[in-house]
């Protein structure tokens, strides 16, 4: 069946902001999506919430909405865009239950919009865990018994009439990366665990289910077009048992512990799904359990859709499930689609590859206090990493060294501890493990406590025994080619290998280097707190730069989820670590004209200096540059040398010179170790007591490195400004104002452009300062200056000699895309030959942090200077309030239009707080307050209603929040004295998904919000309507 | 039991792979060629198409799940020899009867390990499947190449004697009797007929069409086999003996022999098909099925061509009534089936008993056997 002429119009639904669970993979997906649509000529409309994706760069659509991903703004661009299909199957778990909210209220049938890829009745029966059960029951496939519950006490009679035993796994319905699972071993926690459950499913619906801790998982990465042929694209078998996410196991593909026979039956397994299911086109996952002394499978569930391991198996294979997915969506079959990769053959096939792939999951659980670190069946990882090898130990040590970890597990424990700690799967598992083999203990004394297939541990026994077993062998390189070698391979990725030298020393390299220059593009490796897809995308963006520049883009990066590890991206992709080792290895493969250290983050900004020494060229920045930026002391006296003013700070190489140093600097102070992104342990402290405190817990984690002391600018307004620097002239990207203020990482907070209250003498002196600070350092390309602004005078808070977390959202905001024009300028291009608009235009853009509070139980949410959010959302309106409504809504936290308000405050704020309660009341709100809270604002007579503490006994304001009694949260903490009330508040809000606000700064811009939010929907503008056409600049 | 000595692999055409031997062995020489299989190493050894071959397996880590009698194609390893990049001999799986690297040396088969395989593969896809030998590495290149010049060409062979039986072997059923000719039939072939409940015998390869109609099958069964199918005529006359007379099905080597049967040719290709990822195309339903596929040579169409251009089934006279060329493999568009509709005739060049692979085609015994009268 050839292309459907009846559709011309297509509207893709994105997945919005990065969470755990939901992460870049679906940038990529949708960024093919996208491609292969317009190539064939199909009017592309898009809608993501999210401004750090290539999908929402304005050439990947003909019109792009960035807008909150919720059935009321999709409707409004649907009612103005009149697609003729939706495409649902490309964004995730968000995309899917949008497509289905927007079908259930009636909007795509009023619009006469057709659901393509996947039917309503399809993603029903896949997503609903009821409906699952019984289609593959009628399939005659085993799944676990199960009871589908609404309510714990469901689960108390299931208990009582033997209908549920333990342990059981909760498994909510509809919601994606396991989130409102887990798992009950005992009654108590069965029931709390069905309790967060029904609250997480959007149709408050969770299964009870038989446990199959221990058995293999499996996953199959399944194809199906319109005339019903099947292919399976992929196995990834878990290292990690059933009872850790999929997405937090170490994965390995293809399946290696699968004899043949029992291959065969997962996959007819795998087909029996995908059409019991009914998915007619597309990709699907089918995830299953099997056991290991007797072969017995289970059917775990089937994902409709694209997903993180399609991605995945599209990396690990070549073969781009997305973007066939996206044409067998628009009626082409699988043989009429050629493989990209041999370009001779057809997609109607099943990959075949001769190397291993690996993936370890990034974890994240340093940043969250509170949080226990034990993996289960809801996903905690921020990223990931994949390696290729030709062997499994190659693969694994690749991947092992791809984690980029910051700080190294603690492995010190005796034997006897060690072997416990095995027994509850951890972030750092596999390091114990090994450890474990380097002690001499055995493969079946490991075994029996962390179940791992006996296969894996033996592999990694002789990892610690003998290596990867590359002696004698020399590094050389492979392609990833879909058919093991079978036909002759045009797509250029890469990864490294070692083999055994032939009769001349060397090995067979397969790069394919024509005469033309390249430029290495280092990526930014695994996803992390403060590390994220903004890296990416800005990779990418070089890489498009490179190519039109005539120059072959090598990209090197080690994150499967992402753009650039696309070999559409590049001219040559290396799937690789970036560590110095490997990235020298392709380097002298490639003997590039230079290579961009600027664009992925501190990843490859920390080789930089090994890259010089080695002798490879860099492009851009000079070393000596960034160091400048990065000493404390010499930026200190090149600020002094310029007359900018900067907090006072002092630098301390041990707890005790802190502790002397401190009363010089001044407080409140705040401490850190130096070189660190994201403000990793990162504290206030406003006595000396406090200093103690945070001495005594990290003084250990920075020995390296100097501590930095500075003192804290209070109520402070900050300013982030991203430029670009040619060594001649400069030229501001954008000005940002915080919501916050500073004090909260410049990543949590929420900004605007442009910035709604500096007067135009400090924009000037803002313009001015940062001029001079480029030119000073001799920044070739991107620099970003964050600035505080206390007491009417500017501040420098710090300058980063590299691309930024805010690039992306600037370059959506303004139209000018940074990272482009900075790449020109490294290949020598200068800003007085390029062209930019004048007139930014008359909207507004506010970004908003995503933050992962609700999936570590125990983690408190209030923001302060460390960095927690995992990603960012972008809301644009012609007025501030809008646009501020907008950035909430789209970052899950719909901010209300009735209810209650429940205000909380510390003295210092009491005052402005009734401002609010004042404004609220007039809206319409009931207001509730605590004791002196609740007094202060009684006084200036609005009606308010007093509420316990929760020391003050039931009921009290953590009832109200659990009961659902409140609509809004504004709570704010200060130093060390309310937080612990404030704790319990703000966990128990994030828990129920009520908005939670807690700084005075984000309570205001909330008020105007809601206040502009009550009077109607607001109007939805594409970014081409926004910037005109073509993006601005110099493209 | 580990590698024990440094050896290696050469080609006909001179290039060399390093490695290291499995087990003892001073040299052994075959046809070099590669399978593209990640699983089913065992079963891939033992089927006797594989008689004077020895198979490069492209997956890199082979042996991972041991061995076990349920696994077995026949009653033996028929490959000459595996080539690998990394062996393992571990019999840690559930299913495990015993370790790979053991049971190749027990059964006396050759293997040699830490090979760049793909290299090697890389070598073959372009210049085609050619002899080949494994030594260790006290063999001069000198001595090894006059050993490998010494093997016969696989063009010409006929290896379907060596692996066939003299008197045949009968299993009971209920259902209709179907007569096997047996060029080296694969168990899970067996194993597939049997299933559908016919009764089966196996007729050595070298029956005449006499011996088969003494049987008085309901359905000839032409079976896989190794070699060159232009050495077999012998096979062929029997087949043309049983057209038209008995219904006929038939698979890979047996596919070919009822090609010739009709006249078509069959030729040798540059590097076969090895594994279990082919697609296939039935011209007749348009639907397409993953395969499992083990030949080195196919048929060519009535006009001599190696490739059918369109995907309309080809159709033309024989001396059997009308003919058609009902499948092609979309790699490379070769011939995959044939059927004679008036004859009540049918086979196909893949596998579908699998073993190893996907059993996308198993519903096929069931049409066979719909053939039987
Ligand atoms: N019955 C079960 N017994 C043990 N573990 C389970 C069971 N069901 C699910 N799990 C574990 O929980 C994880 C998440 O479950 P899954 O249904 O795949 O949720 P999600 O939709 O988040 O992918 C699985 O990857 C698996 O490890
Ligand atoms: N002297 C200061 N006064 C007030 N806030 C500060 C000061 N220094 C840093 N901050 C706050 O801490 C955050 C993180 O500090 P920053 O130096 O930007 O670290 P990072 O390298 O992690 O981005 C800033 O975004 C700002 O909100
Ligand atoms: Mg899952
Ligand atoms: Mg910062």
């Amino acid at each position: 069946m050839p292309r459907r002429n009846d559709i011309d119009k297509i509207l893709l639904i994105g997945s919005g902001p990065i969470v755990i669970g939901q992460a870049a993979e679906f940038d990529y997906s949708g960024v093919q999506a996208c491609k292969v649509l317009q190539e064939d000529g199909f009017e592309v409309v898009l809608v993501n919430s999210n401004p750090a994706t290539i999908m929402t760069d304005p050439e990947f659509a003909a019109a792009t909405y960035i807008e909150p991903l919720l059935p009321g703004p999709v409707a409004k661009i649907i009612e103005k865009e009149r697609p003729d299909a939706l495409l649902p199957t490309l964004g995730g778990q968000t995309a899917l239950n949008l497509a289905m909210a927007l079908h259930d209220d009636g909007t795509l049938e009023r619009f006469g919009v057709e659901l393509i890829g996947a039917n309503h009745a399809a993603i029903n029966r896949a997503e609903d865990r009821e409906e699952f059960r019984l289609t593959m029951n009628k399939a005659g496939l085993r799944i676990p018994w199960s009871v589908t519950v609404s309510s714990p006490d469901e689960v108390e009679s299931g208990l009582a009439d033997g209908t549920i035993t333990l342990p059981a796994i909760v498994r909510p319905a509809f919601t994606m990366g396991g989130h409102g699972g887990g798992i009950g071993h005992d009654e108590a926690e069965l029931l709390a665990v069905v309790a967060e459950g029904v609250a997480a499913s959007p149709i408050n619906q969770v299964l009870v289910e038989e446990s199959v801790i221990g058995w293999g998982e499996f996953e199959m990465e399944v194809m199906r077009d319109h005339n019903d042929n099947v292919v399976i694209i992929c196995a990834i078998e878990n290292i990690d048992p059933m009872g850790v996410h999929t997405g937090d196991s170490v994965t390995v593909a293809p399946a290696q512990t699968l004899t043949d026979a029992l291959y065969q039956e997962l996959r007819d397994q795998s087909i029996a799904v995908i059409r019991a299911v009914g998915v007619e086109t597309g990709g699907s996952n089918v995830q299953f359990a099997v056991n290991p002394e007797d072969g017995e499978i289970v059917v775990i569930e089937m994902n409709p859709r694209v997903s993180r391991s399609s991605a995945l198996a599209s990396k690990a294979t070549g073969f781009p499930i997305a973007k066939i997915a996206a044409k067998l969506a628009v009626g082409y079959s699988l043989e009429e689609i050629p493989n990209d990769i041999t370009s001779a053959t057809p997609a109607s096939f099943e990959p075949s590859i001769d190397y291993v792939v690996t993936k370890i999951p990034r974890f994240a659980f340093e940043k969250f206090p509170g949080a226990d670190g034990v993996l289960s069946t809801y996903m905690q990882s921020v990223g990931e990493v994949m390696s290729m090898g030709r062997t499994f130990r190659e693969s694994f040590a690749k991947a092992m060294r791809s984690r980029e970890l910051d700080s190294h597990p603690d492995l010190s424990c005796d034997d006897g501890t060690l072997l416990a700690r095995l027994e509850t799967p951890t972030a750092d598992r596999y390091d114990l493990i090994l450890e474990a083999f380097r002690r001499g203990l055995s493969v079946d004394q490991v075994r029996e406590r962390c179940l791992v297939d006996p296969w894996f541990l033996r592999e990694f026994e002789l990892l610690v025994d003998e290596g990867e077993g590359n002696e004698d062998l020399i590094r050389t390189f492979k392609s990833v080619d879909t058919c093991a070698a079978e036909f002759e391979a045009v797509t250029p990725y890469y990864y490294s290998a070692y083999e055994r030298p032939d009769r001349d020393g060397t090995a067979e390299s397969e790069v394919r280097r024509g005469s033309r220059p390249s430029v290495v593009i280092l990526g930014a490796g695994p996803n992390r707190i403060g590390q994220g897809i903004e890296f990416d995308y800005c990779c990418v963006h070089a890489a498009m730069t490179v190519r039109e520049l005539d120059r072959d883009a090598v990209m090197v990066n080690c994150n499967p989820e992402t753009v650039s590890t696309d070999y559409d991206t590049s001219d040559r992709l290396y799937f690789e670590p970036l560590t110095i080792e490997d990235v020298l290895a392709v380097c002298e493969q490639e003997k590039p004209e230079g290579v961009i250290v600027q664009f992925g983050g501190q990843t490859p900004l920390k080789l930089a200096h090994h890259l010089e020494e080695a002798g490879v060229p860099l492009l851009g920045t000079s070393v000596d540059a960034i160091d400048l930026a990065e000493d404390r002391g010499r930026f200190g006296a090149m600020l002094k040398r310029l007359g900018i003013k900067h907090p006072p700070y002092g630098t301390a190489s041990s707890a005790a010179e802190a502790t002397a140093i401190s009363a010089d600097v001044g407080f409140p102070l705040l401490v850190r170790p130096s070189y660190v992104l994201g403000g990793r342990a990162m504290e206030l402290c406003y006595s000396s007591d406090d200093l103690t405190t945070y001495l005594d817990a990290n003084v250990k984690a920075s020995t390296e490195h100097l501590l930095l002391l500075d003192r804290f600018l209070e109520n402070a307004i900050e300013i982030d400004v991203d430029a670009l620097c040619d060594g001649t002239d400069v030229k501001i990207g954008g000005i940002m104002q915080h919501v916050e203020e500073a004090g909260v990482h410049s990543g949590d907070s929420a900004c605007v452009i442009p910035p709604m209250s500096l007067g135009e003498g400090m924009l000037e002196e803002i313009r001015e300062t940062t001029r001079q600070m480029a030119l000073e350092l001799g920044v070739i390309g991107l620099i970003n200056i964050q600035y505080a602004v206390a007491g009417g005078e500017l501040h420098v808070i710090e300058a980063n000699p590299r691309a930024s977390r805010t690039v992306p959202f600037v370059s959506k905001a303004t139209g000018v895309p940074l990272a482009k024009v900075a790449c020109r300028i490294m290949l020598g291009e200068r800003l007085a030959d390029m062209e930019f608009p004048d007139d930014l235009g008359d909207h507004v853009s506010v970004k908003e942090a995503v933050l992962p509070f609700a999936r570590f139980a125990g983690a408190d949410s209030v923001l302060g200077p460390e960095m927690k959010s995992t990603g960012e959302v972008m809301g644009i309106a012609s007025d501030f309030p809008t646009a501020f409504a907008k950035a909430q809504a789209a970052a899950g936290a719909s901010l209300p239009s009735a209810g209650t308000v429940f205000i909380t405050v510390t003295d210092t704020d009491k005052a402005a707080a009734t401002q609010f309660a004042a404004r609220f009341h007039d809206l319409g709100f009931k207001i509730v307050a605590t004791g002196g809270t609740a007094q202060t604002i009684a006084s200036m007579g609005v009606p308010v209603t007093r509420i316990n503490k929760i020391a003050e006994g039931s009921p009290h304001v953590l009832d109200l929040i659990n009961e659902s009694e409140c609509d809004l949260v504004i709570n704010t903490p200060t130093g060390s004295g309310a937080r612990i009330d404030g704790y319990e508040i703000r966990t128990s809000a994030v828990k129920r998904g009520i908005p939670c606000i807690t700084t005075m700064t984000s309570a205001s811009a909330a008020v105007r919000a809601i206040t502009a939010q009550m009077q109607g929907p607001a109007e939805v503008r594409s970014l081409q309507e926004l910037h005109g056409k073509a993006p601005a600049g110099c493209d | 039991m580990s590698p024990t000595s440094p050896g290696y692999v050469l080609l006909e055409d001179g290039a060399r792979f390093d490695g290291e031997i499995c087990g003892d062995l001073s040299g052994i020489t075959g046809e070099i060629v590669f399978n593209t299989s990640m699983t089913g190493y065992q079963e891939a050894v033992t089927d006797p198409s594989y008689a004077g071959q020895v198979i490069t397996f492209t997956y890199p880590m082979i042996g991972n799940y041991g061995v076990s009698e349920g696994a077995m194609e026949s009653d033996r390893v028929h490959a000459r020899a595996v080539i690998m990049r990394d062996a393992r001999n571990g019999e840690d799986a559930a299913t495990a009867e015993g370790g790979w690297l053991d049971w190749l040396a027990d059964c006396g088969a050759a293997a040699i390990t830490g090979v760049d395989t793909r290299a090697l593969v890389r070598q073959i896809r372009s210049r085609g499947a050619m002899r080949g030998g494994i030594f260790t590495g006290d063999v001069a290149e000198l001595e090894a190449a006059a050993r490998v010049e010494a093997e016969p060409s696989m063009v010409g062979a006929d290896f379907a004697r060596a692996v066939s039986h003299d008197e045949p072997i009968r299993f009971a059923g209920d259902g209709p009797h179907v007569v096997a000719i047996d060029t080296g039939i694969k168990l899970s072939m067996v194993n597939d007929l049997r299933g559908t409940g016919a009764r089966l015998t196996l007729m050595p390869c070298t029956a005449s069409s006499a011996d088969v109609l003494a049987e008085d099958p309901d359905l000839v069964f032409l079976a896989n086999g190794p070699g060159d199918p232009a050495a077999l005529d012998y096979v062929v006359e029997a087949v043309r003996g049983l057209i038209g007379k008995r219904p006929v099905g038939g698979v890979c080597l047996g596919h070919q022999m009822l090609c010739r049967a009709v006249g078509l040719d069959t030729f040798k290709l540059t590097f076969g098909h090895r594994g279990s990822n082919h697609p296939v195309k039935d011209l007749r339903t348009g639907r397409i099925e993953i395969t499992s596929q083990n030949h080195g040579f196919a048929v060519a169409g009535p006009s001599g061509e190696h490739q059918l251009p369109s995907d309309e089934p080809v159709t033309w006279q024989t001396d059997f009534g009308s003919a058609e060329l009902s499948h092609i493999n979309l790699y490379d568009r070769t011939v995959e089936g044939l059927i004679l509709p008036e004859a009540r005739a049918m086979t196909v060049q893949y596998h579908p008993e699998a073993g190893p692979g996907p059993h996308d085609a198993k519903y096929l015994f069931d049409r066979f056997l719909a053939l039987a009268r």
